[in-house]
C-alpha cells in the first residue's frame, strides 16, 4: 500500500473515491454543489481512467431510477446529488432501500427551496432520513473519502445491503481545499472488493419480478425487513470502522467525543461545524471552563445508545442544527437526542439551536456564545427557552 | 414473419392468470409482441394497470426478467438496466444478446412519464419503448390523460349539462417521438396482431432507440361490451382516427390505407359510452368538428409520407 497526500476539495475527494471503486454504472445529474462531482468523474469516464458506463440523465429523478434499475440488474451503480436533486429523487429513495440495492450516493448539503439557495445547511439530507437509506456525515475532506469507501463496503455487507448516503457540506467541504491522504488504487480495490451483486435481473436463467405490487399481505413484513436491515448495519459500520482503523490509521464509529469525558458542557453537531467547534473548545479549556464536543458521524442508523452514553456526565448540551423541522418545537437532531436520553437516569438538560441555514455562517462568536449560555444553564439548573436561533437577524 | 400457428407453438412470456380486465387489449398487445421477440427480453413497466394486474406479490404473470419502480420512470428504468447491460458485457460477464423492451400506459408515456422518456430516447439507448395507449388513466377508474380524444367523457373532465367532454385535441405523442430522433417510430393497435409483429420484428433489428404507440381499446374506461376490443381497434385504423404507420430513421410509411372503404368517424364513436353524448342533438356540430379534424391529420399523415416517403 502506498499513502499519497494531495490537497483536494470535499468534491474532488469524493469524485476520486468514486474513480477508485470503479463502478459499472454511474447515472447522474449536475446540482449545485455537487456539480463537480459529476464533471470530473465524467472526465475520468472520458479519459478513460475508469471502465464506468455513465449515463447523462435529464434529471435526479431518472438518475435515481437509473443508478436503480442498473444496481437490480447486477452492477455496481453510483449517483451523486444535493439539494432539489435529491427533493427529485424522494420517490425513488424508499424504493432502492426497499428492493435491498447496496448504492452509496455523495450528497452534498445544501438548503432546500424555497427561497432559492445554494448554500449548506442540512435541510435536504434530514428530510431524507425516514427512507430507509443510512445517513453519514463527513466533518471535512478526508472524512469524505474514508466515508464514501467505508460506505461500499457497509451497504454491500450481506447483512446489511441498503443504500447509503455520504454527505459533506455544501461549498465548506465540498469546494474547500484541504490536505487530504489517498490511497493507492489497488489499495482501494482491495478494499472495496468484488461487487457481490445479490439482485441479478439480468440472470435469465433465474427470471425474477421485481418491484411487484405488496398489497396489505406482504408490504408490512418487508418494511419490517427492512427496519431489521437497518438495526444490524449497527454492527457491521462499527466493526467496519474498526477495521478501516486498523488498516489504514484511522478508526470510525458512530460519534467522535471531543474533550467531552470530563465535560460539565458540550455541543452536538453534525458534518463541518465540528471542525469550529473543536477550536472553541480549545480555547475554552485553555480558560479552565470544561466544554466537550459531541460529532455525531452516523445520523441513520441513529446511535441512540452511544450518544446517551457519551453524554452522561455532561450536565448541558447544545445540539447545532443546521435545519428546521417546522415542528414548533425545534429540529430533528434536537428531536432524536431528547428521544435516546429520555430512559436514562444520569442525562443532561438539553437545548437547540437551529443554526447556519442557507449557508448562514456558524462563526466562532456562535459558538462561544452558545457555549457561555449552557454554562450559566448548568449554573442555574433552569432552561427558559429550550429551541433558540442562533445568528438570525 | 412468423405465421400466427408458429407465434401459437412459442412460449407465452406473459402466462394466463393474471388479474387484468376481460376483454382487455393489454395483454393481447404484449403477448403479441413478446411472441414475436426471439431474442431474451428484460422487461421494465410503468405503474399501471399492466403492472398492478400482472405483479402482485407473491405471484408474478411474467416468465422473463421483470422490473417496475414507479409510474413515470419505466424508460429512465429500463436505461439503467441497458446501460447495465452494456457495461457487463463490456467486462464479458454477459455473452447472451438480449432485448430491452418497457411498457407504459398513456399516462406513464404522455404524461407523468413524458420526461423521463424523451431523455432516454435522446441519449439513445438500444431499447424499445411500447405505449399501451387506451387514452386514459384507466387503472385509477377513467381520468383524463393528453392522450384522451377531444370530445371523450372522462372521470374528470366528464360531459355534463354545460360541458361535452374533454374540450382540448390529444397530444401527438407518435410525432413527438419521430421530433425526439427516435431511429424507429410507429403507430400500430392491439387489433393489428400481424402489422404490430412486423413492427416489432423490425424495431428489433434495428439499433437505437424506438418507441411504437399502441391503441388498445379499454372496455371499462370506452364503456364498450368486452367482445368489441379487437374490432373497435380496427375500426380505429379503418375510420383514420389511429392511423397504421411508421418511420424509419425519418422515412415515412404508411402500412394501411382503407382507400374508399374509410369509414366514417360515427363508427368508431358511436359503439363507445364515453362518446355517447356526442350523438345528441345539441353536439351535432361538434361531431362535425372532430371528423373534420380527423380528416385533416389523415391528409398532414398522407402528404409527409409522399415529402419524407422512400
Amino acid at each position: 500500500m502506498s499513502i499519497q497526500t494531495v490537497a483536494k476539495t470535499g468534491n474532488e475527494a469524493m469524485a476520486e473515491a468514486m474513480r477508485q471503486i470503479n463502478p459499472d454504472v454511474v447515472a447522474a445529474y449536475p446540482i449545485t454543489p455537487a456539480t463537480e462531482i459529476v464533471m470530473i468523474f465524467s472526465q475520468f469516464v472520458a479519459d478513460g481512467l475508469v471502465d464506468t458506463e455513465f449515463v447523462a440523465v435529464e434529471s435526479e429523478h431518472s438518475a435515481m431510477t437509473a443508478t436503480l434499475a442498473a444496481c437490480a440488474a447486477g452492477a455496481r451503480s453510483m449517483t451523486g446529488t444535493s439539494s432539489q436533486g435529491l427533493a427529485l429523487m424522494y420517490e425513488i429513495l424508499p424504493i432502492v432501500s426497499a428492493m435491498r440495492l447496496p448504492i452509496v450516493m455523495p450528497e452534498v448539503n445544501r438548503a432546500i427551496s424555497g427561497p432559492i439557495n445554494i448554500h449548506c445547511d442540512h435541510s435536504d439530507t434530514m428530510a431524507a432520513r425516514d427512507f430507509g437509506w443510512l445517513q453519514i456525515f463527513s466533518e471535512n475532506s478526508q472524512e469524505a473519502y474514508d466515508n464514501i469507501l467505508q460506505a461500499m463496503k457497509i451497504c454491500e455487507h450481506k447483512d446489511v445491503r441498503l443504500p447509503a448516503m455520504v454527505t459533506t457540506d455544501g461549498f465548506i467541504i465540498s469546494h474547500c481545499m484541504e490536505k487530504i491522504e489517498m490511497f493507492d488504487d489497488k489499495t482501494v480495490q482491495e478494499y472495496v472488493g468484488k461487487y457481490p451483486a445479490y439482485t441479478k435481473l439480468l440472470d435469465l436463467e433465474n427470471p425474477i419480478t421485481l418491484g411487484a405490487l405488496d398489497l396489505q399481505n406482504y408490504y408490512f413484513e418487508h418494511k419490517r425487513q427492512v427496519a431489521e436491515a437497518v438495526k444490524n448495519s449497527k454492527k457491521i459500520i462499527l466493526e467496519i470502522g474498526k477495521d478501516f482503523g486498523k488498516r489504514f490509521g484511522r478508526e470510525y464509529g458512530f460519534i467522535e467525543k471531543y474533550k467531552l469525558d470530563d465535560a460539565d458542557i458540550a455541543v452536538i453537531c453534525l458534518g463541518s461545524t465540528a471542525g469550529s467547534a473543536k477550536s472553541v473548545v480549545n480555547e475554552l479549556r485553555e480558560k479552565g471552563i470544561k466544554a466537550g464536543l459531541l460529532k455525531i458521524r452516523v445520523f441513520r442508523p441513529f446511535p441512540d445508545e452511544e450518544i446517551a452514553s457519551a453524554l452522561e456526565g455532561v450536565k448541558v448540551a447544545a445540539a447545532i442544527e443546521r435545519s428546521d423541522g417546522f415542528a414548533g418545537k425545534g429540529g430533528p437532531l434536537y428531536d432524536e437526542i431528547r428521544s435516546a436520553l429520555y430512559d436514562k437516569k444520569k442525562k443532561p438538560l438539553v437545548v437547540d439551536y437551529i443554526a447556519g441555514l442557507g449557508g448562514r455562517e456558524i462563526t466562532h462568536d456562535h459558538l462561544t456564545e452558545i457555549f457561555s449560555e449552557i454554562g450559566k444553564i448548568a449554573a442555574t439548573g433552569s432552561v427558559e427557552n429550550p429551541v433558540q436561533y442562533k445568528g438570525v437577524r | 414473419m412468423a405465421s400466427l400457428k408458429e407465434l401459437a407453438a412459442r412460449e407465452d412470456k406473459l402466462t394466463g392468470g393474471h388479474r387484468m380486465c376481460p376483454g382487455c387489449g393489454a395483454p393481447i398487445l404484449v403477448r403479441n409482441i413478446l411472441l414475436t421477440v426471439k431474442e431474451p427480453v428484460v422487461v421494465a413497466c410503468a405503474t399501471g394497470c399492466l403492472e398492478v394486474s400482472t405483479t402482485i406479490f407473491p405471484y408474478s404473470a411474467w416468465k422473463t426478467p421483470f422490473i417496475h419502480t414507479a409510474f413515470e420512470n419505466a424508460a429512465a428504468t429500463i436505461s439503467g438496466v441497458e446501460t447495465a447491460y452494456r457495461a457487463l458485457k463490456k467486462q464479458g460477464k454477459i455473452d447472451k444478446d438480449i432485448k430491452f423492451i418497457a411498457f407504459g400506459g398513456d399516462g406513464g408515456t404522455y404524461d407523468i412519464g413524458l420526461q423521463s422518456l424523451s431523455g432516454a430516447m435522446e441519449r439513445g439507448h438500444d431499447i424499445l419503448y411500447v405505449c399501451y395507449d387506451n387514452q386514459g388513466y384507466m387503472n385509477t377508474s377513467v381520468q383524463r390523460s393528453s392522450a384522451t380524444p377531444r370530445g371523450a367523457s372522462t372521470t374528470t373532465e366528464p360531459a355534463g349539462k354545460v360541458s361535452s367532454g374533454k374540450k382540448m385535441t390529444r397530444k401527438d405523442l407518435t410525432e413527438m417521438m419521430v421530433a425526439n430522433n427516435c431511429v424507429y417510430v410507429a403507430q400500430s393497435t392491439c387489433g393489428h396482431w400481424n402489422d404490430l409483429n412486423k413492427k416489432i420484428e423490425k424495431a428489433m433489428s434495428i439499433k437505437g432507440p424506438k418507441f411504437i404507440n399502441v391503441l388498445q381499446p379499454c372496455q371499462l374506461g370506452w364503456a364498450y361490451p368486452m367482445e368489441l376490443t379487437v374490432e373497435l381497434a380496427k375500426t380505429a385504423a379503418d375510420t383514420c382516427f389511429w392511423p397504421l404507420y411508421e418511420v424509419e430513421r425519418g422515412v415515412y410509411k404508411l402500412n394501411y390505407d382503407p382507400k374508399d372503404r374509410k369509414k366514417p368517424l360515427t363508427d368508431f364513436l358511436k359503439p363507445q359510452g364515453r362518446f355517447r353524448h356526442l350523438f345528441k342533438p345539441e353536439n351535432k356540430d361538434l361531431l362535425e368538428d372532430l371528423q373534420k379534424e380527423i380528416d385533416e391529420k389523415w391528409a398532414l399523415l398522407n402528404k409527409k409520407v409522399q415529402c419524407f416517403g422512400a
